[in-house]
């Protein structure tokens, strides 16, 4: 383990110098809309955590197939990363889309099926930091946390048609209105500006911490070695 | 590992062609199951006390009248199963772990996936058991009348999804520290799919809805069994490796 890479400095510069830009693009730059008023703002990162989130588990499931099918324990490190980091920011997307929902729903919460399945999600990924915890063989655990990443990737699509088959309420912002939908709105091109410009920053902040919790990783497994080496 | 099946191979092919040898193998590991079961009694009663345990709650949690009971009792019913699939899932993998049978298991020369399926078609067949028993008893209970071919066929292939994953987790848990208290935690979030369809496509066979409004729910099942019967089928060797 080397010192800090100059590019990861640069990159964590980069998206810092950008979530400040996103912030005041979301409040100065983005208009107000015109139904929902201030509360709208929230929309923006809204999405951008939430691919955050779809990001990392996309990338964990990956990751899996390739620790399994390499066995390099690089691959359950990017792995348990991954899910590590995508577990915090769907949880801010949840929220942030509930304090949206008040207003716009009437309630915090609905059980409306990407709600559903974001918590199912949640719950995958808490199953799997959990299954992690009860294994000591550093090799079993990663055999096992690829097998289930890998599973929860097959499983999630599976139970997002399962809920989708009820009615869904939850605006859909790319293609066709769903008529269910309450709270659909109109994007003016300043608003899908602000949009993608945060999809992007978080994607870079995404990468920038996964990057630092993979040498993290890389750290806690050189000190667990030590730990064997000293202790046996 | 490859060394190893290399060294099987002859073994198996002295006998008969391929395929035959591995069904061989399955039911082989299907009897042993049967018939420990059939010595001991353990494990199907107590899913069926566990069952009709849950059953029991139900009717005071959720006051099971004549108009509560037609809209309710899908839900009822595969909560009922899941909970007792669990805990068979649970002591079916468990005890193989606890006498070290399982390193037995893995010793022996055939395919490991052979193993998997004789578990799992075990598993299936102690479920399958408990059903058949729970299916009358709550019939006969709230006086609704489940005999319907089209629930009993959602209850059997709702039954091999669940079990396809569930004997997969079950596996993995066993040789967690935490054990019991992991597999549903792993098992719950990942049979959804599987359970809300069976749960939808049972209330529509017993609401006598159409089939267009069920046909959805049952490919769904369908399609979840194909997908983790032959998932389970390519990574239970990494789970099973030593």
């Amino acid at each position: 383990m080397g010192p800090k890479p100059r590019l990861l400095s640069i990159l964590d510069s980069i998206a810092l110098v950008l979530f400040v830009i996103a912030v005041g693009m979301v409040f100065f730059y983005a208009p107000t809309e015109a139904v929902m008023g201030q509360v709208q703002r929230v929309f923006y990162f809204h999405v951008a955590t939430a691919w955050v989130g779809m990001l990392g588990f996309m990338a964990a499931g990956v990751a899996g197939i390739a620790y399994l099918r390499t066995s390099n324990r690089r691959w359950d490190i990017v792995s348990l990363a991954a899910v590590e980091i995508s577990l915090v920011f769907f949880f801010v997307a949840i929220i942030m889309g509930s304090i949206w929902a008040r207003p716009a729903w009437g309630t915090w919460w609905t059980w409306e099926p990407r709600l559903t399945t974001a918590t199912i999600v949640e719950l995958v990924y808490a199953a799997y930091l959990l299954l992690r915890q009860g294994i000591e063989d550093p090799d079993r655990r990663a055999r096992f946390g690829a097998v289930y990443t890998l599973l929860g990737f097959i499983s999630v699509p599976l139970t997002f048609v399962a809920i989708r088959l009820f009615r869904t309420i939850h605006p859909v912002v790319f293609g066709a209105g769903d008529a269910q939908a309450q709270g659909d709105f109109n994007m003016t091109p300043r608003m899908f500006q602000t949009m993608m410009f945060s999809v992007l920053t978080f994607s870079l902040i995404f990468a920038s911490l996964l990057w630092h919790r993979i040498r993290q990783g890389a750290l806690a497994e050189k000190v667990e070695q030590l730990r064997l080496r000293f202790t046996q | 590992m490859t060394r190893l099946r290399a060294e099987r191979a002859p073994f198996k092919t002295r006998q008969a062609s391929p395929a035959a040898a591995f069904l061989r193998a399955v039911s082989a590991v299907v009897w042993k199951d049967l018939a420990a079961e059939l010595r001991s009694r353990e494990l199907v009663s107590a899913m069926l006390v566990f069952a009709l345990l849950v059953i029991l709650i139900f009717n005071f949690a959720l006051e099971l009248n004549v108009k509560a009971r037609s809209e309710v009792s899908a839900g009822v019913l595969w909560v009922t199963f899941a909970f007792a699939g669990t805990l068979g899932l649970n002591r079916s993998m468990a005890s193989e772990k606890d006498r070290g049978c399982l390193d037995g298991l893995l010793l022996t020369p055939v395919d490991r996936s052979a193993i998997y399926f004789g578990k799992a078609i075990g598993n299936l067949i102690f479920m399958l058991g408990v059903e058949a028993i729970v299916l009358p008893l709550f019939t006969i209970l709230y006086s609704i009348n489940l005999f319907h071919p089209g629930l009993i066929l959602v209850t059997f292939l709702g039954s091999v999804g669940y079990i396809a994953i569930g004997t997969l987790l079950a596996s993995m848990a066993v040789q967690t520290r935490t054990r019991d208290i992991l597999l549903p935690i792993l098992l719950f979030p990942l049979a959804i799919p599987v359970l809300v369809a069976a749960v939808k496509a049972s209330a529509g066979y017993l609401a006598s809805s159409p089939m267009s409004e069920i046909a959805p729910w049952l490919n769904l099942i369908i399609a979840y069994d194909i997908i983790f019967i032959a998932v389970a089928f390519m990574v239970f060797d990494y789970i099973v490796e030593e």
